[in-house]
Protein backbone atom coordinates (compact mmCIF):
# COMPACT_ATOMS: atom_id res chain seq x y z
CA UNK A 1 0.00 0.00 0.00
CA UNK A 2 1.41 3.38 -1.03
CA UNK A 3 2.40 5.80 1.72
CA UNK A 4 4.24 8.39 -0.37
CA UNK A 5 1.52 11.00 0.08
CA UNK A 6 1.66 10.75 3.85
CA UNK A 7 4.69 13.04 3.66
CA UNK A 8 2.67 15.46 1.53
CA UNK A 9 -0.10 15.37 4.15
CA UNK A 10 2.47 16.25 6.83
CA UNK A 11 3.78 19.13 4.71
CA UNK A 12 0.23 20.36 4.22
CA UNK A 13 -0.14 20.22 7.99
CA UNK A 14 3.10 22.17 8.35
CA UNK A 15 1.79 25.07 6.26
CA UNK A 16 -1.74 24.97 7.66
CA UNK A 17 -1.04 24.68 11.38
CA UNK A 18 0.74 28.05 11.73
CA UNK A 19 -2.31 29.84 10.33
CA UNK A 20 -4.48 28.07 12.87
CA UNK A 21 -2.11 28.50 15.78
CA UNK A 22 -0.48 31.91 15.43
CA UNK A 23 -3.52 33.85 16.60
CA UNK A 24 -4.19 31.49 19.50
CA UNK A 25 -0.59 31.18 20.64
CA UNK A 26 0.77 34.60 19.74
CA UNK A 27 -1.46 37.42 21.01
CA UNK A 28 -1.57 40.49 18.81
CA UNK A 29 -0.87 38.65 15.60
CA UNK A 30 -4.25 39.43 14.12
CA UNK A 31 -3.47 42.52 12.11
CA UNK A 32 -2.67 41.81 8.48
CA UNK A 33 -2.58 44.54 5.81
CA UNK A 34 -6.01 45.09 4.26
CA UNK A 35 -4.80 44.16 0.78
CA UNK A 36 -3.48 40.82 2.08
CA UNK A 37 -6.87 40.06 3.66
CA UNK A 38 -8.63 40.92 0.42
CA UNK A 39 -6.27 38.75 -1.62
CA UNK A 40 -6.72 35.78 0.73
CA UNK A 41 -10.48 36.15 0.49
CA UNK A 42 -10.22 35.67 -3.28
CA UNK A 43 -7.78 32.77 -3.37
CA UNK A 44 -10.43 30.18 -2.47
CA UNK A 45 -12.90 30.90 -5.27
CA UNK A 46 -10.12 31.33 -7.83
CA UNK A 47 -8.18 28.15 -7.13
CA UNK A 48 -11.29 26.00 -6.72
CA UNK A 49 -12.77 27.34 -9.95
CA UNK A 50 -9.49 26.68 -11.74
CA UNK A 51 -9.41 23.13 -10.43
CA UNK A 52 -13.03 22.52 -11.43
CA UNK A 53 -12.83 23.91 -14.94
CA UNK A 54 -9.45 22.41 -15.79
CA UNK A 55 -10.51 18.99 -14.56
CA UNK A 56 -13.80 19.21 -16.42
CA UNK A 57 -12.64 20.37 -19.86
CA UNK A 58 -8.92 19.64 -20.24
CA UNK A 59 -7.65 16.14 -20.97
CA UNK A 60 -4.08 15.05 -21.63
CA UNK A 61 -3.65 12.69 -24.58
CA UNK A 62 -0.20 11.59 -25.68
CA UNK A 63 1.25 14.08 -23.19
CA UNK A 64 -0.56 16.92 -24.92
CA UNK A 65 -3.28 18.96 -23.16
CA UNK A 66 -6.48 19.18 -25.23
CA UNK A 67 -9.87 20.83 -24.83
CA UNK A 68 -12.60 18.25 -24.28
CA UNK A 69 -16.11 19.54 -23.56
CA UNK A 70 -18.14 16.44 -22.82
CA UNK A 71 -20.75 15.09 -20.46
CA UNK A 72 -18.41 15.72 -17.51
CA UNK A 73 -18.65 19.45 -18.16
CA UNK A 74 -22.45 19.20 -18.24
CA UNK A 75 -22.39 17.39 -14.90
CA UNK A 76 -20.21 20.12 -13.42
CA UNK A 77 -22.51 22.86 -14.74
CA UNK A 78 -25.50 21.02 -13.26
CA UNK A 79 -23.76 20.83 -9.89
CA UNK A 80 -22.92 24.52 -10.09
CA UNK A 81 -26.53 25.44 -10.83
CA UNK A 82 -27.96 23.28 -8.05
CA UNK A 83 -25.45 24.46 -5.47
CA UNK A 84 -26.15 28.09 -6.35
CA UNK A 85 -29.92 27.52 -6.36
CA UNK A 86 -30.49 25.11 -3.49
CA UNK A 87 -27.30 25.79 -1.44
CA UNK A 88 -26.85 22.04 -1.24
CA UNK A 89 -23.57 20.66 -2.54
CA UNK A 90 -24.34 17.03 -1.81
CA UNK A 91 -27.50 17.25 -3.91
CA UNK A 92 -25.49 18.90 -6.68
CA UNK A 93 -22.91 16.13 -6.59
CA UNK A 94 -25.59 13.48 -6.72
CA UNK A 95 -27.20 15.04 -9.78
CA UNK A 96 -23.83 15.40 -11.52
CA UNK A 97 -22.96 11.76 -10.92
CA UNK A 98 -26.39 10.54 -12.08
CA UNK A 99 -26.22 12.61 -15.28
CA UNK A 100 -22.78 11.29 -16.20
CA UNK A 101 -23.56 7.69 -15.23
CA UNK A 102 -26.85 7.61 -17.17
CA UNK A 103 -25.37 9.14 -20.32
CA UNK A 104 -22.44 6.73 -20.23
CA UNK A 105 -24.70 3.75 -19.55
CA UNK A 106 -26.79 4.76 -22.57
CA UNK A 107 -23.65 4.74 -24.69
CA UNK A 108 -24.07 8.37 -25.69
CA UNK A 109 -20.70 9.46 -24.28
CA UNK A 110 -17.76 7.23 -23.40
CA UNK A 111 -15.53 7.91 -20.39
CA UNK A 112 -12.62 10.30 -21.20
CA UNK A 113 -9.19 8.97 -22.03
CA UNK B 1 -9.39 24.27 35.56
CA UNK B 2 -10.28 26.89 33.07
CA UNK B 3 -13.05 29.45 33.19
CA UNK B 4 -15.63 26.66 32.70
CA UNK B 5 -16.10 26.40 36.45
CA UNK B 6 -17.07 30.05 36.78
CA UNK B 7 -20.11 29.68 34.56
CA UNK B 8 -23.67 29.31 35.71
CA UNK B 9 -24.43 25.56 35.33
CA UNK B 10 -27.93 26.14 33.97
CA UNK B 11 -26.93 28.55 31.26
CA UNK B 12 -23.96 26.42 30.29
CA UNK B 13 -26.10 23.31 29.98
CA UNK B 14 -28.66 25.16 27.87
CA UNK B 15 -25.98 26.66 25.65
CA UNK B 16 -24.25 23.31 25.24
CA UNK B 17 -27.51 21.63 24.25
CA UNK B 18 -27.95 24.23 21.56
CA UNK B 19 -24.32 23.80 20.54
CA UNK B 20 -24.84 20.06 20.26
CA UNK B 21 -27.86 20.51 18.03
CA UNK B 22 -25.86 22.81 15.76
CA UNK B 23 -22.94 20.39 15.82
CA UNK B 24 -25.17 17.51 14.78
CA UNK B 25 -26.21 19.36 11.63
CA UNK B 26 -22.60 20.12 10.79
CA UNK B 27 -21.61 16.52 11.57
CA UNK B 28 -24.21 15.13 9.16
CA UNK B 29 -22.84 17.31 6.40
CA UNK B 30 -19.21 16.50 7.27
CA UNK B 31 -20.06 12.81 7.14
CA UNK B 32 -21.54 13.02 3.67
CA UNK B 33 -18.80 15.21 2.35
CA UNK B 34 -16.02 13.22 4.01
CA UNK B 35 -17.38 10.13 2.35
CA UNK B 36 -17.32 11.85 -1.03
CA UNK B 37 -13.74 12.96 -0.32
CA UNK B 38 -12.76 9.37 0.42
CA UNK B 39 -14.31 8.19 -2.84
CA UNK B 40 -12.62 10.94 -4.84
CA UNK B 41 -9.26 10.28 -3.19
CA UNK B 42 -9.51 6.60 -4.02
CA UNK B 43 -10.49 7.41 -7.59
CA UNK B 44 -7.37 9.61 -7.86
CA UNK B 45 -5.18 6.74 -6.69
CA UNK B 46 -4.72 7.59 -3.01
CA UNK B 47 -4.25 4.60 -0.74
CA UNK B 48 -6.43 4.42 2.39
CA UNK B 49 -3.42 5.40 4.52
CA UNK B 50 -2.70 8.43 2.34
CA UNK B 51 -6.32 9.57 2.30
CA UNK B 52 -6.56 9.17 6.06
CA UNK B 53 -3.27 11.01 6.59
CA UNK B 54 -4.71 13.96 4.70
CA UNK B 55 -7.87 13.95 6.80
CA UNK B 56 -6.00 13.57 10.08
CA UNK B 57 -2.99 15.84 9.57
CA UNK B 58 -4.11 18.44 7.05
CA UNK B 59 -7.75 18.24 8.23
CA UNK B 60 -8.97 20.93 5.83
CA UNK B 61 -11.79 19.92 3.49
CA UNK B 62 -11.36 22.31 0.57
CA UNK B 63 -7.56 22.03 0.65
CA UNK B 64 -7.81 18.23 0.74
CA UNK B 65 -10.11 18.15 -2.26
CA UNK B 66 -7.80 20.56 -4.02
CA UNK B 67 -4.83 18.33 -3.19
CA UNK B 68 -6.50 15.48 -5.04
CA UNK B 69 -6.58 17.66 -8.14
CA UNK B 70 -3.03 18.86 -7.70
CA UNK B 71 -1.70 15.34 -7.35
CA UNK B 72 -3.80 14.00 -10.22
CA UNK B 73 -2.59 16.79 -12.50
CA UNK B 74 1.03 16.14 -11.62
CA UNK B 75 1.64 19.42 -9.81
CA UNK B 76 5.01 19.40 -8.05
CA UNK B 77 4.84 19.32 -4.26
CA UNK B 78 6.12 22.89 -3.74
CA UNK B 79 3.15 24.08 -5.79
CA UNK B 80 0.80 21.96 -3.69
CA UNK B 81 2.29 23.39 -0.52
CA UNK B 82 2.04 26.99 -1.74
CA UNK B 83 -1.60 26.67 -2.78
CA UNK B 84 -2.47 24.84 0.44
CA UNK B 85 -0.91 27.63 2.45
CA UNK B 86 -2.85 30.29 0.57
CA UNK B 87 -6.11 28.38 0.71
CA UNK B 88 -5.82 27.81 4.46
CA UNK B 89 -4.37 31.18 5.45
CA UNK B 90 -7.88 32.38 6.34
CA UNK B 91 -7.60 30.33 9.52
CA UNK B 92 -5.24 32.97 10.85
CA UNK B 93 -8.22 35.27 11.23
CA UNK B 94 -10.35 32.66 12.96
CA UNK B 95 -7.49 31.96 15.30
CA UNK B 96 -7.05 35.64 16.06
CA UNK B 97 -10.80 36.03 16.63
CA UNK B 98 -10.87 33.23 19.18
CA UNK B 99 -7.65 34.25 20.93
CA UNK B 100 -9.24 36.69 23.40
CA UNK B 101 -11.73 34.03 24.46
CA UNK B 102 -9.19 31.27 24.93
CA UNK B 103 -6.20 33.12 26.37
CA UNK B 104 -6.70 31.57 29.83
CA UNK B 105 -6.58 28.04 28.45
CA UNK B 106 -3.16 26.40 29.07
CA UNK B 107 -0.74 26.74 26.18
CA UNK B 108 -0.56 23.05 25.29
CA UNK B 109 -4.31 22.71 25.12
CA UNK B 110 -4.51 25.81 22.94
CA UNK B 111 -1.90 24.23 20.69
CA UNK B 112 -4.14 21.19 20.25
CA UNK B 113 -7.21 23.38 19.81
CA UNK B 114 -5.45 25.09 16.94
CA UNK B 115 -5.20 21.89 14.93
CA UNK B 116 -8.95 21.40 15.25
CA UNK B 117 -9.75 24.98 14.21
CA UNK B 118 -11.79 24.61 11.04
CA UNK B 119 -14.41 26.88 9.51
CA UNK B 120 -17.04 24.80 11.27
CA UNK B 121 -15.31 24.84 14.66
CA UNK B 122 -14.84 28.60 14.47
CA UNK B 123 -18.45 29.28 13.56
CA UNK B 124 -19.74 27.02 16.33
CA UNK B 125 -17.32 28.23 19.02
CA UNK B 126 -17.60 31.97 18.47
CA UNK B 127 -21.39 31.73 18.42
CA UNK B 128 -21.39 29.60 21.58
CA UNK B 129 -19.06 31.93 23.46
CA UNK B 130 -20.99 35.01 22.46
CA UNK B 131 -24.29 33.49 23.49
CA UNK B 132 -22.80 32.62 26.88
CA UNK B 133 -20.94 35.88 27.13
CA UNK B 134 -17.96 33.90 28.39
CA UNK B 135 -15.54 31.17 27.44
CA UNK B 136 -16.58 27.52 27.59
CA UNK B 137 -13.59 25.34 26.77
CA UNK B 138 -15.61 22.16 26.73
CA UNK B 139 -17.95 23.78 24.27
CA UNK B 140 -15.02 24.32 21.94
CA UNK B 141 -14.01 20.66 22.15
CA UNK B 142 -17.58 19.54 21.56
CA UNK B 143 -17.91 21.72 18.49
CA UNK B 144 -14.51 20.94 17.03
CA UNK B 145 -14.35 17.21 17.64
CA UNK B 146 -17.95 16.07 17.49
CA UNK B 147 -19.05 18.22 14.59
CA UNK B 148 -16.13 17.74 12.26
CA UNK B 149 -13.01 15.82 13.25
CA UNK B 150 -14.61 12.47 14.08
CA UNK B 151 -17.29 12.46 11.36
CA UNK B 152 -14.83 13.69 8.73
CA UNK B 153 -12.23 11.05 9.48
CA UNK B 154 -14.65 8.14 9.85
CA UNK B 155 -16.41 9.10 6.64
CA UNK B 156 -13.10 9.44 4.81
CA UNK B 157 -12.19 5.93 5.86
CA UNK B 158 -15.57 4.58 4.74
CA UNK B 159 -15.33 6.36 1.39
CA UNK B 160 -11.80 5.28 0.57
CA UNK B 161 -12.49 1.66 1.54
CA UNK B 162 -15.74 1.48 -0.38
CA UNK B 163 -14.12 3.23 -3.35
CA UNK B 164 -11.52 0.48 -3.48
CA UNK B 165 -14.31 -2.04 -4.01
CA UNK B 166 -15.69 -0.34 -7.11
CA UNK B 167 -14.01 -1.97 -10.14
CA UNK B 168 -14.68 0.73 -12.77
CA UNK B 169 -15.52 4.04 -11.07
CA UNK B 170 -15.91 5.97 -14.33
CA UNK B 171 -18.80 3.71 -15.29
CA UNK B 172 -20.73 5.12 -12.33
CA UNK B 173 -19.72 8.72 -12.98
CA UNK B 174 -17.57 8.89 -9.85
CA UNK B 175 -14.83 10.71 -11.77
CA UNK B 176 -17.09 13.75 -12.04
CA UNK B 177 -17.30 14.09 -8.24
CA UNK B 178 -14.01 15.94 -8.00
CA UNK B 179 -14.60 18.79 -10.48
CA UNK B 180 -18.25 19.05 -9.41
CA UNK B 181 -17.24 19.32 -5.75
CA UNK B 182 -14.67 21.99 -6.63
CA UNK B 183 -17.18 24.15 -8.49
CA UNK B 184 -19.74 23.68 -5.72
CA UNK B 185 -17.25 24.78 -3.08
CA UNK B 186 -16.26 27.75 -5.24
CA UNK B 187 -19.92 28.80 -5.52
CA UNK B 188 -20.17 28.65 -1.74
CA UNK B 189 -17.29 31.11 -1.41
CA UNK B 190 -18.69 33.75 -3.73
CA UNK B 191 -20.03 36.46 -1.46
CA UNK B 192 -19.46 39.48 -3.69
CA UNK B 193 -18.40 40.62 -7.13
CA UNK B 194 -14.70 40.38 -6.36
CA UNK B 195 -15.03 36.66 -5.62
CA UNK B 196 -17.10 36.19 -8.74
CA UNK B 197 -14.50 37.91 -10.92
CA UNK B 198 -11.68 35.97 -9.22
CA UNK B 199 -13.46 32.68 -9.84
CA UNK B 200 -14.25 33.40 -13.49
CA UNK B 201 -10.74 34.67 -14.21
CA UNK B 202 -9.21 31.81 -12.22
CA UNK B 203 -11.14 29.25 -14.26
CA UNK B 204 -10.42 30.98 -17.57
CA UNK B 205 -6.74 31.49 -16.93
CA UNK B 206 -6.55 27.91 -15.67
CA UNK B 207 -7.90 26.49 -18.92
CA UNK B 208 -5.86 28.72 -21.23
CA UNK B 209 -2.62 28.11 -19.35
CA UNK B 210 -3.37 24.39 -19.15
CA UNK B 211 -3.72 24.18 -22.92
CA UNK B 212 -0.57 26.23 -23.51
CA UNK B 213 1.57 24.53 -20.88
CA UNK B 214 0.12 21.84 -18.60
CA UNK B 215 -2.87 21.43 -16.25
CA UNK B 216 -0.59 21.71 -13.22
CA UNK B 217 0.71 25.12 -14.28
CA UNK B 218 -2.75 26.21 -15.37
CA UNK B 219 -4.24 25.52 -11.94
CA UNK B 220 -1.51 27.47 -10.14
CA UNK B 221 -1.77 30.36 -12.61
CA UNK B 222 -5.55 30.51 -12.24
CA UNK B 223 -5.33 30.37 -8.46
CA UNK B 224 -2.80 33.19 -8.27
CA UNK B 225 -3.93 35.48 -11.11
CA UNK B 226 -7.68 35.25 -10.41
CA UNK B 227 -7.41 37.06 -7.05
CA UNK B 228 -5.20 39.77 -8.56
CA UNK B 229 -7.85 40.55 -11.16
CA UNK B 230 -10.62 40.28 -8.58
CA UNK B 231 -8.89 42.94 -6.48
CA UNK B 232 -9.31 45.37 -9.35
CA UNK B 233 -13.05 45.52 -8.66
CA UNK B 234 -13.48 48.72 -6.63
CA UNK B 235 -14.55 48.10 -3.02
CA UNK B 236 -17.63 50.27 -3.58
CA UNK B 237 -18.82 47.90 -6.31
CA UNK B 238 -17.83 44.65 -4.57
CA UNK B 239 -21.08 44.21 -2.59
CA UNK B 240 -19.20 42.06 -0.08
CA UNK B 241 -21.57 40.18 2.22
CA UNK B 242 -19.15 37.99 4.16
CA UNK B 243 -15.79 39.62 4.97
CA UNK B 244 -13.00 37.18 5.74
CA UNK B 245 -12.69 36.34 9.42
CA UNK B 246 -16.37 36.76 10.25
CA UNK B 247 -18.85 34.01 11.08
CA UNK B 248 -20.56 34.70 7.78
CA UNK B 249 -17.27 34.04 6.02
CA UNK B 250 -16.69 30.82 7.98
CA UNK B 251 -20.11 29.61 6.94
CA UNK B 252 -19.15 30.28 3.33
CA UNK B 253 -16.27 27.84 3.67
CA UNK B 254 -18.39 25.26 5.44
CA UNK B 255 -19.87 22.75 2.99
CA UNK B 256 -22.80 24.54 1.30
CA UNK B 257 -26.01 23.31 2.83
CA UNK B 258 -24.63 23.09 6.36
CA UNK B 259 -25.49 26.19 8.36
CA UNK B 260 -24.96 27.31 11.91
CA UNK B 261 -28.27 28.89 12.87
CA UNK B 262 -28.80 32.18 14.66
CA UNK B 263 -25.18 32.97 15.32
CA UNK B 264 -24.40 36.66 15.81
CA UNK B 265 -22.52 38.04 12.83
CA UNK B 266 -20.10 40.73 13.98
CA UNK B 267 -18.17 42.53 11.27
CA UNK B 268 -14.68 41.95 12.67
CA UNK B 269 -14.83 39.64 15.66
CA UNK B 270 -11.07 39.39 16.04
CA UNK B 271 -10.93 43.10 16.85
CA UNK B 272 -13.42 42.81 19.70
CA UNK B 273 -12.15 42.94 23.26
CA UNK B 274 -12.93 39.96 25.39
CA UNK B 275 -16.07 40.49 27.55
Amino acid sequence: MSTELVLLALLMFAVTYPSRALGLLTPGFERLPRVALDYLQLVGPAVLAALAVVNAVVVVRAERPMLNVGIEALGVVACLAITAWRKNLLLGLLVAVVIVAVVRAAGIAPPPG
Amino acid sequence: MTVDTALDPGSVATARRRLLMEALGIAASATGFGFVYGLAAREAGFSPIEAMAMSTFAFAGAAQFAAIGYVASGLAWPGVILLTFLLNARHLLYSAALAPWLRDVPFLRRAVMAHLLTDEAFALAIGHFRRLGRTDERGYWIGAIASTFIPWNLATLAGVLLGAGIPDPTRFGIDVIFPAAMIGLAVGLISGRRELVAAIVGGGVGVVMSLITSPAIGIVAGGLIGPLVGLQVPAALAHETAPLGTVASAERFVVPGAHVKDVPDPDRPWQEPRP
